[in-house]
């Protein structure tokens, strides 16, 4: 009986939290039928702001998926003092509220900021520009990756790449063909989660956008617009299709994982 | 190739693994490094690799320097004791990785990798994954993955430590068959005794990151160096503050100079030997090891009183009177 009960409050948390919101948008979205809904998603601007998400995520996710093995490796397998604080500080981005993030971005590169005041000089306009979207959603999704890995290689132990050093691979070789294929579902875990938390940043983005319809607005800005102008079958679509990206990402990973992997 | 260790010292924290070891092992021989759990025997195995740095110290291969050396380039194959099985690959890809590395032929590659596989007997078994082989197999692919590339020296990290007593017993015999046909110069790693009398040419006896004796495994059984040689090779009593093996005692009825009064508490059959356990005059436990006809012949049973005399003083030549 436990054991239904447990189930039973698992799954009732499951639908009140996550899947009742979600009906939810689904059901707004087509309110009031498609027009209004395909009227608003192929409205430039939104295209716009589309292109815009997911060129942020095409530059972040990369970036943060070398950085993410690469901190992986430092923290597992290289004995430097201060490893411990290294692994504290990838999960920064995770404590911290993606608005103060963009805030201290804001600090930063902002006219009279650190960085801010030398680009300037040198006529480079990082905020309220692509660029600095960019890097605020490098900083809130750079702890996945390699929050993924971490694990993995501390059971993988490093004894296969020792026994890879023996049998003659360099340093690159033995990670690309020993270390980097049992790691990989880790890695590809990370780059999904990292891709999610890329497509749905709005809080760190909203500070330092400046959030100019058809310039600096990515779609999560752009369901804030549609919300606030009372257009909710637009900012309802925007967030089914954001949804749809980030199920089909999820669902791609899931099909080609093997269902048993060779341990 | 011949492996000289001078004055190698290596310390993990507070911890002194290796405490300015010098060791010769020569080319073409089958080398033993015996000890406890913390001697430091492994630890030396794998500076001899390369994967570890002596703190202070040399090794030379081949009469090369090479304490410096990237284990990729030292030419020495090794053995983890718990397989170091690449678990993605098949088990030809595990064993060709090595050939791969080194970018040989295709041809070549697949001709050396049957020959592998043959002479470790996985031949039909070159396209499963580790995880579908026992520990027995999975040790020997191995092996053959550590051959692949015509090693100069066969390093083996307790090579046999994860497996049952049977696989054991056959990989021991496999592995001298190996050496006498390849005079690879080998060295492996154990904590057992028997093991390394078993399979080694010499035996080096580590203990507390120093070696203790160098020697054959008759010289060591007969001959052993200290105290802790005596003690770990074989085993040891101490009868009338000498240290000795129990079969260095004999049992006899009749009374002769020399001889103790004992009793005996418990006769313990160990096939074609038998093991008395005897408490002497004085009250001291002590057990003889004898042959099982000799205990017919003299009718031995429990709760009798018996003679234990000593024909012959067996002891440690540079020690004669450990305990005295």
């Amino acid at each position: 009986m436990r054991r239904y009960g447990l189930r039973g409050v698992a799954v009732f948390y499951l639908v009140a939290v996550l899947l009742g919101p979600l009906a939810m948008v689904f059901y707004r979205a087509f309110e009031r039928g498609l027009h209004p809904l395909w009227s608003s998603l192929t409205d430039p601007n939104t295209i716009h702001a589309f292109k815009l998400t997911l060129e942020i995520t095409a530059l972040a996710v990369p970036v943060n998926t070398v950085f993410g093995i690469v901190c992986a490796l430092a923290i597992v397998r290289q004995r430097f003092p201060g490893a411990g604080i290294v692994n504290a500080i990838v999960d920064l981005p995770l404590a911290l509220s993606p608005v103060v993030v963009g805030l201290m971005l804001f600090l930063l590169y902002g006219r009279t900021g650190w960085f801010g005041s030398w680009l300037q000089g040198h006529g480079i306009t990082v905020l309220f520009a692509t660029p600095s979207m960019v890097i605020a959603t490098i900083f809130v999704s750079l702890p996945f990756v390699a929050r993924e890995v971490v694990p993995t290689l501390r059971e993988l132990g490093d004894e296969q790449e020792q026994a890879a050093h023996t049998l003659g691979a360099s340093g690159w070789q033995t990670f690309r063909r020993v270390t980097l294929p049992s790691i990989r579902w880790a890695v590809v875990y990370g780059v999904v989660l990292t891709t999610a938390r890329c497509l749905g940043e709005y809080g760190a983005v909203a500070v330092v956008s400046g959030h100019i319809e058809g310039k600096t607005e990515t779609a999560t800005l752009r369901v804030q617009d549609y919300y606030e102008n009372f257009n909710q079958a637009g900012s309802y679509g925007i967030a089914i299709v954001l949804a749809a990206i980030s199920v089909i990402v999820l669902l791609a990973m899931t099909l080609l994982r093997p269902k048993e992997e060779i341990a | 190739m011949s492996i000289e260790v001078r004055n190698v010292s290596k310390r993990f924290g507070s911890f002194q693994a290796l405490d300015d070891v010098s060791l010769d092992v020569d080319s073409g021989s089958l080398t033993a490094l015996l000890g406890p759990s913390g001697s430091g025997k492994s630890t030396l195995l794998r500076i001899i690799a390369g994967l570890e740095q002596p703190d202070s110290g040399e090794i030379r291969l081949a009469g090369e320097d090479a304490t410096v050396v990237a284990p990729q380039k030292r030419g020495v194959g090794f053995v983890f004791q718990h397989y170091a099985a690449f678990k993605h690959m098949t088990v030809r890809d595990n064993v060709a990785f090595g050939l791969k590395i080194r970018k040989q032929p295709k041809a070549a590659i697949k001709a050396r990798v049957d020959e592998l596989l043959g002479l470790v007997q996985l031949q039909g078994f070159g396209h499963r994954y580790p995880a579908q082989l026992s520990g027995g197999q999975r040790q020997r692919m191995a092996l053959a993955r550590a051959l692949a590339p015509e090693p100069k020296v066969l390093l083996l990290d307790e090579p046999f430590g994860a497996l049952d007593a049977r696989v054991r017993a056959e990989l021991r015999t496999w592995l001298r068959k190996l050496h006498d046909e390849t005079h690879t110069t080998t060295v492996f790693v154990t904590h057992d005794q028997e093991e390394a009398m078993e399979v080694a040419d010499s035996v080096v006896v580590m203990n507390e990151g120093r070696v203790e004796q160098v020697a054959g495994p008759r010289e060591l059984y007969d001959a052993p160096a200290n105290e802790f040689v005596m003690r770990f090779v074989g085993e040891a009593i101490s009868f009338d503050g000498d240290l000795i093996r129990p079969h260095d005692l004999e049992i006899t009825l009749d009374a002769e100079h020399g001889a103790r009064e004992a009793q005996i508490e418990r006769i313990v059959h160990l096939g074609f030997e038998a093991r008395c356990e005897l408490t002497l005059d004085d009250g001291e436990q002590i057990a003889v090891q004898m042959t099982r006809t000799r205990v017919a012949e003299l009718e031995l049973e429990p709760g009798q009183i018996v003679l234990v005399r000593r024909p012959g003083v067996r002891i440690g030549r540079e020690l004669p009177n450990v305990l005295g």
